[in-house]
């Protein structure tokens, strides 16, 4: 019988192109021993959600910083909820203004992570709640 | 430089010092860490002295300012004549909101203007269009259209002011549109001047703002290179970017050594166009990031010059001396810049514009201490203005050239980053040359290993950042934060769907297909037939969309 | 099978993705339900064509198996794709990256894209796959494509799997074919080479035909000596009289789909021929064979080692490291306890 492994999705919606912290993030979950599926930069809502479920994956990991989360997350949730995927837990990296920081956990993200965050933070966080 | 004789003394003096003061020193209290790094992880000796640069030959290279090979500088009386252009990058929501900011900063009595433009119109698509959702004017101004630049430069005296566009792929369209509304108001080409970022490669190696696959991309490239050459002679139709090279993580000598091989590849592109290299190699610029590790910056920036002016020299035969020049544009580090109590961003951005200075750049943006948390608000970007300003009048740097040449320690690092430059340049040359390497992702991964190393060295503590992982206050931030017109969407995309409806379609089509045409054939330069299509209304995201038919959209492969 | 597993199977033969999501997790995982699972799906299989795709880092795969999958949909045909990346021996965890490459394929109902790691033992990598291979087949899937990084076993085991196997060369990568180094040239049925516009295609078409055998002149028109007689006639790649198979060489530029529909052509006659000579129930009997045997093999250790004494295996691996004894008379030992 083999270990269940942590599948996390990693995406960047919108049209922003700085990766980097998308990339760092990616190798440090794969470093903690989690399958990190990794779909690139300009990703729809509808191919994250629809990667997220075919790839069966209990975490979604979104990273992004232009600006556009307030519009591009709730459309993702919205999305994963008509999936039936509610249990997929749903993370935000990037730049988020404190003051959106409430709405988006209202709207049933997870976890948001700024500037500054530690990857073991995250790594800490995922293992948590994929544990509860 | 240095006697030999007295190298070999100093050398002496200098393990008897080691063997003797600095052991017993140590014993009773020993050195912080066991190894001493730059930003980028190169070794840090303890004492730099003569010895350190014994090979440095003064006239072959150092020189005097204003000459060969420039590591002191590219103008003989520094900034004695005349102080680096303080331009502050600026643009958001509509044409409408950004012009009222232009006009408000050139009668603050700026002469530079510098556009930024919003994600949809970096990757050609038009306000409206699906890939844009949620993006209208985050990131810049929305520009889709001839209609929309008309509005923004509005009343702006093209003719006087200098003009710098931070845009990529559809450089040649917003580019066009710029023309054409001046020439709408009878200012003609020949006078306008500015820049146009265009600077493709660095976008499959860093900022990922691509469209086409990168052959037809330099070409593009290589078309406005030549249309400004034969039509626009006060305009610099690139500006080589290690900028986002280096926020993407790269070391100093990675941003080096990216960035002035592109410059290489752009030469060898217009070369192979058939231009002349004294023809466009003047009004080739570049664009460096000045990040936090002082020293290594300022030695990057010199390094930069004296590599520039040798290479284009001995290798590319230009005669020229304003081809040897490399010009330069700086901008403080976004990356450095914390969440966590902002307003000590104030500082590192003090300390980053200061080595920006000392190395000697052309022009300077300095970032707002709000910009990772959000766009900068206007009290901010006051205050980084304002600590450009404090360098130039109160502290003194500005007054004699090039202050730190001839420290042992900033001779060392710069000798050194041209060496690790210079080996990077045979690697990318033995994968075939820059878009080979790009194609096999090489800098991409050279960055993506340094970009994990460093976040890894913070995670560690190996590397303190303040009030991130030390010195850390639980206050939240107190910054105000930019607010935007909330019915700017819906203004621009009225404006969008009046200027589909009032022009006349029948052209827009006809120039539209003579684009694709031009696009097909590698020997017709696109200038012409977009500008036509630019005039006749065509939009941006028709424009871009006949050209992604015809080049094909890049998909980058991945690498970590 | 307990009544989520069985509903899961019910949505899954129904067409849900999300089910057929889920079991596919279940099966990589070897979940207590997972053999149940295949029990049941087993009756659904065997209509899909398995199609396996590998070669060595570089040399475009994901963008074929991305060109591919558009050439099969074009035809009609609904596609699932199995992209196997390697698991860190280091964390277990993995990087995969090869979706990047496929966003042409997103939205389109008619496929089905999953990522898996190899986790652990090469042996087990076949193992999951070849068990995600049914799923998807029961799932409706009628052609699948299972892409691996060219490296070595692990690429002959998943061969063993598929009914046809595209090893993918490119130039310009060092080496005029990677394949030779790894040795998974003898399991090409399809030559793919990859991002033919690049120097040096010609030179990776002309190594390949010399390892088959033939002479380079026919294909490349290199150096033909003008009027001078063939001395052997070239014989054409694909069926042959004594009813073997000519591995053929396809030219491909996967990223603008230039012979791609040829090669999709290739694959679909090797099918034809497959079924005509009797390879197809073969491979399937190879296949079964050696399915039955890993699950026995599975099986019976799990059996011994459940029955052996506490601290029994440990403490016989401890007599052989002091070399009280050796592992032969070691395992001869053991088989005793066999229930």
């Amino acid at each position: 019988m083999t270990e269940r492994k942590i599948r996390v999705l990693i995406a960047k919606p919108g049209l922003d192109g700085h990766d980097r912290g998308a990339k760092v993030v990616a190798r440090a979950l794969r470093d903690a021993g989690m399958e990190v599926i990794y779909t690139g930069i300009r990703q729809t809502p509808e191919m994250i959600v629809e990667a997220a479920l075919q790839e069966d994956v209990d975490v979604v990991g979104l990273s992004i910083l232009s600006g556009a989360h307030m519009a591009l997350c709730p459309r993702i949730i919205e999305l994963l909820r008509r999936q039936g995927m509610d249990d997929v837990v749903v993370l935000v990296g990037g730049i988020i203004p404190d003051e959106d920081v409430e709405p988006l956990k209202q709207l049933g993200v997870k976890g948001v992570f700024g500037p500054g965050t530690s990857t073991g933070e995250i790594v800490e966080f995922i293992r948590q709640q994929v544990a509860g | 430089m240095y006697d030999k004789a007295k190298v070999r003394q100093i050398r002496s003096a200098v393990a008897q010092w080691e063997s003797t003061d600095v052991r017993r020193s140590q014993s009773r209290l020993p050195e912080r860490r066991s190894a001493f790094t730059t930003l980028s992880g190169a070794t840090v000796n303890r004492l730099y002295t003569p010895a350190d640069v014994a090979d440095l030959d003064y006239a072959r290279d150092l020189g005097l300012p204003g000459c060969y090979p420039f590591t002191r500088g590219v103008h003989p009386t520094g900034y004695r004549g005349k102080l680096w252009t303080m331009r502050m990058f600026a643009g958001f929501g509509t044409a409408e909101e950004t012009n009222a900011r232009f006009k408000y900063l050139l009668s603050q009595g700026q002469t530079g203007l510098s556009i930024a433009f919003d994600m949809p119109t970096l990757y050609g698509y038009d306000t409206d269009a699906p890939q844009a959702m949620g993006e209208f004017g985050k990131c810049g101004v929305a520009v889709s259209s001839l209609a929309d630049m008309e509005v923004l430069l509005d009343g702006l005296p093209l003719d006087q002011v200098t003009t710098s566009m931070t845009i990529n792929g559809p450089a040649a369209t917003i580019w066009a549109m710029y023309i054409a509304a001046a020439e709408k108001r009878g200012i003609p080409r020949q006078v306008l001047g500015g820049t146009i970022q265009n600077d493709i490669l660095k976008e499959f190696i860093a900022q990922k703002e691509f469209l086409f696959p990168p052959r037809p991309s330099l070409r593009l490239v290589v078309d406005t290179i030549e249309f400004g050459t034969r039509e626009m002679p006060r305009w610099n139709t690139i500006s080589i970017s290690g900028y986002h090279i280096r926020e993407a993580g790269a070391t100093a000598a990675q941003e080096l050594a990216f960035t002035l091989a592109d410059g290489f590849a752009y030469v060898e592109a217009a070369l192979a166009r058939g231009l002349a290299i004294d023809e466009f190699a003047p009004r080739l610029s570049f664009f460096f990031n000045v990040h936090n590790d002082f020293f290594e910056e300022i030695a990057k920036l010199r390094a930069a010059r004296r590599i520039w002016a040798r290479t284009l020299r001995e290798k590319y035969g230009a005669r020229d001396p304003r081809s040897w020049m490399l010009r330069m544009h700086t901008q403080t580090s976004g990356v450095s810049l914390t969440a966590q109590q902002p307003e000590v961003n104030i500082v590192r951005v003090a300390l980053q514009a200061l080595a920006a200075v000392l190395g000697g750049t052309q022009s300077l943006h300095t970032n707002s201490m709000d910009e990772a948390l959000a766009l900068p608000s206007a009290k901010a970007a006051t205050i980084a203005l304002r600590t450009q300003q404090v360098i130039a009048e109160e502290s003194g740097v500005a007054n004699t050239l090039d202050p730190l040449g001839g420290s042992f320690y900033v001779e060392a690092l710069t000798d050194r980053l041209e060496r690790e430059a210079n080996d990077y340049f045979r690697r990318i040359a033995a994968l075939g040359g820059v878009i080979p390497a790009i194609e096999a992702g090489f800098q991409q991964r050279e960055i993506a290993e340094a970009a994990f190393r460093y976040q890894h060295e913070i995670d560690t503590g190996e590397r303190t950042v303040v009030g991130v992982n030390a010195y850390v206050s639980e206050e939240p931030p107190a910054i105000p934060l930019l607010e935007m017109d909330p019915l700017g969407y819906e203004r621009q995309v009225a404006r969008l769907r009046r200027v589909r409806a009032e022009r006349d379609n029948a052209a827009v089509q006809a120039a539209l297909r003579r684009l694709g045409d031009a696009a097909r054939d590698d020997k017709t330069n696109l200038m012409h037939p977009i500008l036509e299509a630019v005039k006749a209304y065509a939009t941006l995201g028709e424009i871009t969309g006949v050209l992604r038919q015809v080049f094909g959209e890049y998909q980058e492969p991945v690498f970590f | 099978m307990d009544q989520s597993a069985d509903a899961l199977l019910t949505a899954l033969l129904a067409g849900n993705r999300r089910a057929l999501a889920r079991v596919i997790s279940l099966i990589e995982d070897d979940a207590a339900e997972a053999s149940a699972l295949l029990s049941a799906l087993y009756a659904h299989t065997g209509r899909a064509h398995v199609i396996g795709i590998t070669g060595a880092p570089g040399t475009g795969k994901s963008t074929l198996v991305n060109a591919l999958a558009r050439a099969y949909r074009a035809q009609g045909r609904t596609v699932g794709v199995i992209a196997v990346d390697p698991t860190s021996p280091f964390s277990g965890g993995a990087l995969l990256g090869d979706r990047v490459r496929m966003r042409d394929l997103a939205g389109d109902p008619g496929v089905f894209i999953r990522s898996m790691a190899t986790r652990g033992s090469l042996g087990g990598l076949a193992r999951a796959a070849g068990d995600v291979i049914s799923v998807l087949d029961a799932a409706g899937f009628e052609r699948i494509l299972v892409e691996t990084v060219g490296v070595g076993q692990a690429e002959v085991d998943i061969a063993s799997a598929a009914h046809t196997t595209v090893v993918v060369e490119a130039p310009g990568l060092g080496d005029e074919v990677q394949a030779i180094k790894a040795g998974v040239l003898e399991i090409a049925d399809i030559f793919a080479v990859n991002k033919a516009d690049r120097e040096g295609a010609d030179r990776t078409v002309l190594a390949l035909q010399m390892m088959q055998g033939l002479a380079p002149a026919a294909a490349t028109g290199h150096h033909r000596a003008t009027g001078a007689p063939m001395p052997h006639p070239q014989p054409q790649p694909g069926p042959q009289e004594d009813g073997s198979w000519l591995p053929p060489i396809q030219k491909t530029i996967a990223l603008r789909g230039d012979g791609v529909d040829a090669l999709r052509a290739w694959i679909e006659r090797h099918a034809v021929y497959l079924r005509a000579t009797g390879g197809w129930t073969r491979r399937e009997t190879f296949r079964a064979a050696t399915e039955i045997e890993r699950i026995l093999r599975d099986r019976l250790l799990a059996a011994l080692l459940a029955s052996l004494p506490a601290d029994c295996f440990a403490q016989t691996v401890a007599a052989v490291v002091r070399r009280e004894t050796d592992p032969y008379t070691a395992a001869t030992r053991l088989l005793t306890y066999a229930p």
